[in-house]
């Protein structure tokens, strides 16, 4: 039996549990999701897509999973504390796939109309707005890890802006992983921001036991209406044993403004797609990325980013260092379709291999069907400057920490895209300390201590 | 006035019809339609190939038999019934001419239309010309002049009559049969060539140069290219093609091998002009080709530069594998395509040995309903330390059907490694036009003057004589629209 027989079988013995425990608009989507999974299965390596990352294998182990939900004891504020100085957010936690509902920021700080808060708990009470979105843009047959998270998906995080609404507090969520078995986690994340309203979103992730092996799944939906605001900051920061797949679809409405930032300063496998849509004119978008590797870990990102329609603007960057053995790789497809006239769309890949054993693949990829576009992209691979090192060397500077400035130079780039300066200094920060070899686990938590 | 709407100027791209297209009477000799071991044996009889090239030929048929027609490129091929083709087409010519007078007077005046004449080329130009129509040379000329040298340049044919060994050594040693599917086709039905080798130390006094032309209907090419640079030698070797117009669509899949020893150099050079098809993307020339060379020897180098702007499909890498330390490969390309055409072109860049560089300028103009694609691979070894490559693709786009791609990938296994991609796609600076415009230049020639100027980098990589046609050809590819 192969992996995604497995899980097709798992689910047809277990979808009572899995539907008594999830909502209607959730488990309406789940028979089409696994009869998907069953005739496409799951990406292989011959996939031009997922060439270098084996899908297959890493869902092949026997993880559980926690079909029944139940409920586990943890205190989210002892397991981690990633408050970001000087910035206070609405702090909300998801552990493994659950939304942790004892501890919450209180509700009369959210303005009418928000609606933060568990995703299966707001598609019982509001399922006529949770199904106008619920799996609307996170395209099944595009990919089977996405079906096959929407056929196990039972909760997750839901975030609603009404139009018009200005959400002055960042909102962050920390996804908490904590098991004592290899685990696998289905979490579903679903943001809806309205005409006008603007919102931020900081979203990290952390496992709490390193003995364990975790594989987590992510399917993350982001609609923003017309003439909205959003950013949405992803901080990986697990242990190398945790895996994560992940993908991020965002529909993006006329005149508004994205900012997607993912970064991983510590994880096993990443594999991350971001899928994202220009349905109205005059939008922008800013897709960046970076990633500190070392050891044997690997980070792949795959993003799409369909110019459907005319006077959009694009604008994306990723950067990867990568240490020891560990293996980058970047495709970045580009699509401006015919009609698409007066879009701007830019791309930028560079790469910063470190040790003789790192590997980094990229394929940067431009598509454009319309002539009245300015276009490019760029790629690179290389090494730190040796003429800079000794620059700093000459005067007096230690090698390890001229090369460690050089470093963090180098992905500096990415956090100047964010647009919160209380994060981009915690961010610096954290970066720092990633390169030190230290965990960048804030000192106030349990593992640090 | 035109220059009033410049959409319309480059509109009428479409309103410029193929000048090369006719068909020379010639008596020729096909050999049934259709692929299969009798017909491989036929081929290989009628040539009287010895027994280890019908091996060969075998062996490659098997395989290709297990293979499937790739379809990973950005093109739309229709189906291609290979059992509906003829393998093998020779003009009739019983006694090999010994001077240009006992050359078929038809195929004398072909060469005179497409600006070939032999006698021409013998006395002003200094090129020796192999030229080939339909799969088999007719003449070679400045055979005796190389000979003094020790330069070999012959047909293929006569290569496997009389250099055997060499052949033998060198065939499939780049490209082999197992290859890919065009690949494994052309190693079992392959009708004829070049052949040259430039022995040690010898730098070719002149440009080799061969034509081919796709002549009797029907017929698919099978060419097959080896080159050969011993150690300390030079040639540039010049590849140009035009075809004329046919109504049902041809398959061309070449193969082109070149292995270039220490401290060697070698130029490859291909202005491809074969029939594009009409203004409905009707006919056109299939191209298949599998180019590669092997910069086997420590200081070895290898450039290619080619100008693409017939065939209705292109599917061409010509690549270098820079085994040598201290090896270059270059390429340097020109994409046209117009109406209806495709092309899916790039290069890849092996880098094996140690201190290898390579460079990649590839320019792409797309029309019509054209799509215009770049594919190419850098990959740096394990070993590879130092590898340097600079990689520049760019597109310009000339009207608002038309698509233009780039599909770089880049696997980079050693940390010393320096790789840099750019690409950039747009259309034709409207600024530009207008300052060409205040200043008395039509619209027209001022998209002419834009347009070899975003080539001119390519062009200037092209030998003279190449050069003049090359600039020819991109004004007649686009003329109407921009030259």
């Amino acid at each position: 039996m192969n992996a995604v027989q497995q899980y097709i079988e798992l689910y047809k013995s277990q979808k009572n549990l899995i539907d008594t425990h999830s909502s209607e608009v959730m488990n309406g989507l789940r028979d089409e999701a696994v009869a998907l999974l069953e005739s496409r299965g799951l990406p292989s390596l011959k996939d031009e897509e997922h060439r270098r990352t084996d899908i297959e294998s890493i869902y092949a182990p026997d993880y559980g999973l926690n079909l029944g939900r139940i409920e586990i004891e943890v205190n989210p504020y002892e397991v981690f504390r990633c408050d970001v100085p000087n910035l206070s957010t609405l702090l909300y936690f998801v552990v493994n796939d659950s939304f942790y509902k004892s501890v919450q920021p209180a509700a009369a700080k959210l303005p009418d109309g928000v609606l933060v808060g568990s995703l299966r708990e707001m598609s019982v009470k509001y399922p006529g707005l949770v199904s106008r979105y619920y799996g609307r843009i996170a395209d099944m047959k595009r990919d089977g890890t996405v079906a096959l998270n929407t056929a196990f998906a039972q909760d997750g995080f839901f975030l609603y802006v009404p139009d018009g609404m200005v959400l002055e507090k960042p909102i962050q969520l920390v996804n908490i992983l904590q098991g004592n078995v290899d685990f696998m986690v289905n979490r579903r994340l679903l943001i809806v921001v309205g005409k006008g309203a603007q919102a931020k979103l900081l979203v990290c992730d952390h496992s709490d036991d390193a003995a364990v092996k975790f594989l987590s799944s992510q399917v993350c939906e982001i609609f923003v209406d017309d003439d909205a605001v959003f950013d949405y900051y992803d901080m990986e920061e697990s242990s190398e044993n945790t895996t994560k797949v992940a993908s991020v679809f965002v529909r993006q409405g006329a005149r508004s403004n994205v900012l997607v930032n993912g970064i991983v300063l510590h994880n096993g496998v990443t594999r991350s797609n971001y899928y994202t849509e220009f349905a109205g004119e005059h939008a922008e978008l800013s897709l960046c990325g970076m990633a500190i590797v070392d050891k044997e870990q690997s980070v792949d990102t795959y993003t799409f980013i369909d110019h459907a329609v005319s006077h959009c603007h694009s604008n994306e960057l990723f950067k990867y260092v990568l240490n020891d053995s560990a293996r980058g790789s970047f495709a970045g497809r580009i699509l401006v379709r015919h009609g698409a006239q007066k879009t701007e769309a830019y791309q930028s890949n560079k790469n910063l291999c470190a040790s003789p054993l790192a590997k980094m693949y990229t394929k940067p990829q431009l598509e454009i069907y319309a002539d009245d576009v300015k276009c490019s992209h760029g790629a690179t691979v290389g090494q730190l400057d040796q003429n800079a090192l000794f620059y700093m060397r000459s005067r007096g500077i230690p090698e390890a920490e001229a090369r460690m400035l050089l470093m963090f130079a180098f992905t500096n780039d990415v956090i100047e895209q964010v647009r919160l300066d209380a994060l981009k200094d915690r961010l610096r920060q954290l970066v720092e300390k990633r390169f030190r070899g230290e965990l960048a686990k804030c000192s106030g938590c349990r593992a640090c201590r | 006035m035109k220059q009033d709407n410049p959409n319309e100027i480059l509109n009428d791209v479409t309103s410029n019809d193929y000048k090369y297209g006719f068909v020379t009477e010639i008596e020729t000799d096909i050999i049934p339609n259709g692929l299969n071991e009798d017909i491989i044996r036929h081929i290989s009889q009628k040539k009287g190939e010895p027994e280890w090239l019908l091996e060969f030929r075998l062996k490659a048929y098997a395989h290709w038999k297990t293979l499937e027609m790739p379809h990973w490129a950005h093109l739309t091929i229709p189906e291609i019934d290979y059992q509906a083709i003829s393998y093998y087409a020779a003009p009739k010519t019983k006694v090999a001419p010994k001077s240009l007078d006992e050359v078929d007077p038809e195929l004398r005046k072909t060469f005179d239309k497409l600006g070939i004449s032999l006698e021409e080329q013998m006395k002003l130009s200094g090129i020796a010309v192999d030229a080939v129509m339909d799969s088999v040379s007719v003449r070679t000329t400045f055979r005796e002049k190389l000979a003094e040298l020790g330069v070999i340049f012959c047909s293929f044919s006569e290569a496997v009559k009389d250099y055997p060994d060499l052949v033998k050594r060198y065939l499939g040693s780049v490209v082999s049969y197992r290859d890919n599917f065009f690949a494994a086709l052309n190693s079992a039905v392959f009708s004829d060539g070049s052949f040259v080798y430039i022995p040690k130390g010898v730098r070719c006094p002149m440009e080799l140069s061969t034509y081919f032309r796709i002549n009797a209907a029907n017929t698919g090419q099978f060419e097959r290219t080896l080159i050969v640079a011993d150690d300390d030698s030079y040639v540039s070797y010049l590849e140009g093609c035009t075809a004329p117009m046919r109504d049902e669509n041809q398959l061309h899949a070449a193969i082109v091998e070149i292995v270039v020893h220490d401290r060697a150099e070698v130029k490859y050079s291909t202005v491809q002009n074969w029939y594009p098809g009409d203004k409905e993307g009707k006919g056109g020339i299939y191209n298949f080709v599998t180019k590669r060379g092997m910069c086997k020897g420590d200081h070895s180098k290898l450039s290619w530069t080619q100008v693409e702007t017939g065939s209705a499909i292109t599917w061409k890498y010509p690549s270098c594998v820079l085994a040598g330390d201290h090896s270059v490969g270059e390429f340097y390309s020109v994409a046209v395509t117009n109406n209806f055409q495709q092309a899916d072109t790039g290069t890849k860049m092996i880098h094996i040995g140690k201190n290898t560089r390579s460079t990649i300028v590839s320019k792409g103009i797309s029309a019509g309903r054209s799509q215009n694609s770049y594919r190419g691979l850098v990959k740096v070894l394990p070993d590879a330390e130092n590898a340097r490559n600079f990689t520049q693709c760019d597109s310009l786009l000339l009207s608002s059907d038309c698509g233009a791609h780039t599909f770089p990938y880049m696997e980079i296994l050693n940390d010393t490694a320096v790789v840099e991609h750019e690409a950039t796609t747009s259309k034709i600076n409207e600024d530009q036009i207008f300052y060409c415009n205040q200043r008395g230049i039509s619209t027209e020639d001022a998209v002419g003057l834009i347009v070899n100027g975003y080539a001119k980098e390519v062009m200037n990589k092209l030998p003279m004589e190449f050069a003049v046609e090359a600039q020819k050809l991109l004004q007649i590819s686009l003329e109407g629209s921009v030259g």
